[in-house]
């Protein structure tokens, strides 16, 4: 089997550009990985900690608001403070987009969305939203090429994933604070999902006294939307504690004991047939060869979880290079690699305006069933092709497609040649056919996206 | 703020045609439809996602041992404003708007119940094991099709209207072999004659695209004559006078869907589900299940409302993937558990009373120490709804349709 430069545009990238060539093999998709991330530079995302003064000033007049100490100034203030988070939210979506349109390392940003579904989080409150890419930022991008266990233990300590599994609530019973105060306790949701979803799979061989242990470990982990992480030894459970059979931590609760358990968990054998059927399903097929599984398995295992060799099998196995393309592509995949297609420029798509991105992009997101950033809950998205392609998930992004023209970021070009560079020799003759025959060149072009051909990844 | 008033308004409404002082401007918004369909009876099916919490919904406020496990953040009872039902169970005032249903004998509940799924309390896990309608077998997997799909196949020729999954995620419980439409309220599809044409050429040899394709085009046309009609009719008319009474309200979801639901259920659909959330309260849950209670409380007035004379044909079943833990945890709310309740509703539903084999609260009657323990099975209470409403036979429920099921003697759901 040959490696097939358009399929690994589509299948590990973001799609065809007219201004950016095709992969000619796995290293070209690797190696950038190695390098410096320089959409990272160009496009910035703030860090999580610029929200804090804002969080703290909004907190203040609230409860200035609640005692009715708050003047009619204050007000104008936190109306001023949430429509900036709010044009915040829109700009982030832009930066989002511009990346994936503009990069010539798209294999980064293609792995960074999937182990930013994998750490799903969703904001429980408007002003917390902007929160989401900063989680990804600072907790997945930069570990995407290392070890899975540092990955894990940075997202698992953000505050965005302790707020929103409830871990910032938790208090060991025994601890000096749950002694002292009647009522206050465990909560076992990050516990549970940690294992369920971010590590050993629902499948995976552990019990719920696995999940309450674990549960006891994280006690203490805690975070404030003013303050970050913290870690508070009054809150920890202490005495050992046993999680799959292992025993950590001593008389007092200490942040250590997390890093180790976590460092353990990360490289459990389960973790490994998760983290490896997860990859398979997400860039290749909804129903993947079991040798590309069990491949993948065996690299993880053998690396202890090292990531960057764990793609390199994902990339060179046969059933990675052979068409056809066998995935659906989700939402937000559909809408960068169209922009990308055109030859839409990440400068261009940063500077539109908030009123655009809110309509054409952010609201039409949601329409097609992946509002940006909040999936129903901490499994995250679908993978499966028939969660997408409904008629009224298809509805959606034909008409999406053909209104392309109006988000004014390119000129339409010739459909003919169109057809080419975004699917080159994927193009079905029908789609051809098709795209010398429409009326005009915004539907010619709104054919070619709306396509099958296209939809595929 | 504006958004509550509004609201309320909207509930206001609602409310007093619930009472049945505006009956007569009850809105018709589609003429009712004597088609195809094998039933005349409608049962819609509510998927609660998150895990409702059955012991603040349906408050077993005369079980002795309740008092001990709630009431530190997550007051119950009457003095935290529960309405008493029967003199054991009281009905958390979120609900209040529907005590008429209540008092008209239209709504009724199951409490102290399950599906079969044990132990390892995952929304995900436990969503799908609730829609699948399937055995639980740890480890196994589940079935990739939903049990109200499963009862569709057994009725041989459906129109694909028959039912309708509404709104934008996924609902596993109707999919399957069994032709489903789905749809979310408001989506247009606007192409021109050659760009439908040309799309259509595109999508012939992709048997999933096309087939997706034309039940689009098919649906919005359908959508847009129903609607259209609507316009002219004199109901429809007194349908938007009540909409234009409460502007804004079209933008709120849950009325959306119900609204969207109302229309399908009058015209050709029989089987309608969709979902709602917001039942995942692990802390301050005192706020979240209120929200979630107004919403579920909107939908089933717009229903009653909508629906008008069909209202008497209907049954609406409300179920949760499970319940939560019967003692409240360290932050005012509760985690995932086992036993919880559901919900029956309609004119067709033998109402005004709380269904259950009380299991008891005290430390010894906990499932695993610290749940409510299930009596009864979810499954149970659909398949005997299913039996009655639709007249399927045991047989076929106990295998077709929930495999494993023993409905042991659960009858006279339905009046």
């Amino acid at each position: 089997m040959t490696f097939d430069p358009v399929i690994g545009a589509i299948r590990f990238g973001n799609g065809r550009s007219p201004r950016v060539p095709d992969p000619s093999g796995p290293a070209d998709l690797l190696t950038p990985l190695l390098a410096a991330d320089t959409m990272k530079v160009r496009y910035r995302v703030p860090a999580f900690d610029t929200l804090f003064p804002i969080h703290a000033r909004m907190n203040e007049i609230g409860q200035a608001r609640r005692t009715g100490d708050a003047d009619e100034d204050m007000l104008d203030e936190m109306r001023e403070l949430r429509r900036g988070l709010a044009s915040l939210n829109l700009k982030l979506t832009a930066t989002a987009f511009a990346r994936g349109v503009e990069t010539r390392d798209p294999f980064r940003e293609r792995l960074t969305a999937f182990w930013a579904d994998h750490f799903t989080v969703v904001a429980r409150t408007s002003s917390t939203r902007t929160g989401v890419p900063m989680f990804v930022e600072e907790t997945i991008r930069p570990y995407i090429s290392g070890n899975f266990a540092d990955m894990l233990k940075a997202a698992v300590k953000h505050p965005m994933l302790l707020i929103y599994l409830d871990q910032n609530l938790s208090v060991g019973p025994n601890s000096d604070f749950g002694k002292r105060r009647e009522g206050r306790g465990l909560n076992e949701n990050l516990a549970r999902e940690v294992m369920e979803l971010h590590t050993l799979g629902v499948d995976g061989d552990y019990r719920q006294e696995d999940v309450r242990q674990l549960a006891k470990l994280f006690a203490g982990m805690g975070a404030s939307r003013t303050n970050g992480f913290i870690y508070r030894k009054n809150r920890a459970e202490p005495n050992p504690k046993t999680v799959l059979g292992q025993t950590y931590g001593r008389r007092a609760g200490k942040l250590e004991d997390v890093d180790q358990v976590l460092d353990d968990i990360a490289v459990h054998p389960d973790t490994a047939r998760h983290i490896a059927t997860k990859l398979a399903v997400h860039f290749v097929s909804d129903t993947p060869d079991p040798d590309l599984i069990e491949a993948l398995r065996r690299r993880f295992a053998e690396t202890e979880g090292n990531l960057l060799a764990v793609y390199e099998v994902l990339i060179s196995h046969r059933s990675s290079q052979a068409g056809p393309l066998q995935k659906a592509r989700q939402p937000i995949d559909f809408m960068v690699a169209s922009l990308r297609a055109l030859g839409a420029r990440g400068d261009d798509v940063v500077r539109l305006p908030d009123k655009t991105v809110a309509g054409r992009i952010l609201r039409a997101l949601g329409n097609m069933g992946q509002p940006l950033h909040r999936p129903v809950g901490p499994d995250g998205w679908e993978e499966d092709a028939t969660h997408w392609i409904t008629p009224l998930g298809l509805a959606v992004r034909i008409n999406w497609a053909m209104r392309i023209s109006s988000l004014k970021l390119v000129q339409m070009p010739d459909p003919r040649d169109f057809v080419q560079t975004a699917l080159g020799h994927l193009a079905s003759a029908e789609l051809i056919f098709a795209a010398q025959a429409a009326e005009t060149r915004e539907e010619g072009v709104g054919l070619v996206l709306a396509s099958p051909d296209f939809q595929r990844r | 703020m504006e958004h509550d008033t509004i609201l309320g308004r909207r509930r206001f409404l609602l409310s007093g045609a619930a009472l049945g002082c505006s009956a007569a401007a009850s809105p018709l918004l589609t003429p009712i439809s004597l088609a195809s369909a094998p039933w005349d009876n409608r049962l819609v099916v509510i998927i609660l996602r998150g895990g409702m919490d059955g012991l603040d919904v349906v408050q077993p406020y005369g079980d002795p041992a309740l008092a001990g496990l709630r009431g530190a953040g997550l007051a119950v009872g009457e003095a935290a404003g529960a309405t008493d039902l029967d003199g054991f169970f009281a009905l958390h005032p979120a609900l209040a708007p529907l005590l008429p249903l209540w008092r008209d004998g239209d709504l009724a509940f199951a409490h102290a119940v399950s599906t079969p799924y044990r132990d390892k309390r995952s929304h995900f896990d436990g969503q799908d094991l609730l829609e699948a309608g399937t055995d639980y077998v740890p480890g196994a997997g589940h079935s990739r099709d939903g049990w109200l799909n499963r009862m569709l196949q057994t009725v041989p020729g459906l129109a694909q209207e028959t039912a309708f999954a509404i709104g934008r995620e996924e609902l596993l419980i109707l999919k399957g072999e069994a032709p489903v439409s789905d749809w979310a309220p408001g989506t247009r599809l606007g192409l021109s004659p050659q760009a439908e044409l040309l799309l259509r050429k595109v999508y012939a040899p992709e048997p999933d695209f096309r087939d997706a394709l034309d039940e689009a085009l098919a649906l919005t046309e359908e959508i847009e004559a129903a609607e259209k009609a609507a316009a002219e009719d004199d109901a429809g008319m007194a349908m938007q006078q009540m909409m234009a009474a409460a502007p804004g309200n079209r933008g709120k979801g849950h009325f959306q869907v119900a609204e969207f639901a109302v229309e399908r259920l009058r015209a050709d659909t029989r089987i309608a589900s969709f979902s709602l959330t917001g039942w995942d309260t692990h802390a301050s849950q005192k706020y979240g299940i209120g929200t979630a209670l107004g919403r579920l409380a909107d939908v089933i007035l717009t229903l009653k409302v909508g629906l008008g004379p069909v209202w008497d044909k209907t049954a609406v079943v409300a179920m949760t993937e499970f319940g939560r833990t019967a003692r409240e945890n360290g932050t005012k709310g509760t985690d995932h558990g086992t036993g919880g309740a559901m919900m029956l509703a309609g004119g067709v539903v033998r109402g005004g009373r709380v269904m259950s084999q009380w299991p008891g609260l005290a430390e010894a009657d906990l499932y695993a120490g610290r749940d409510l323990m299930p009596t009864a099975d979810v499954r149970a209470y659909a398949a005997a709804t299913m039996r009655e409403l639709l007249g399927l036979d045991r047989q076929t429920l106990e295998t077709a349709i929930f495999p494993g099921l023993d409905m042991g003697g659960l009858s006279g759901i339905i009046r």
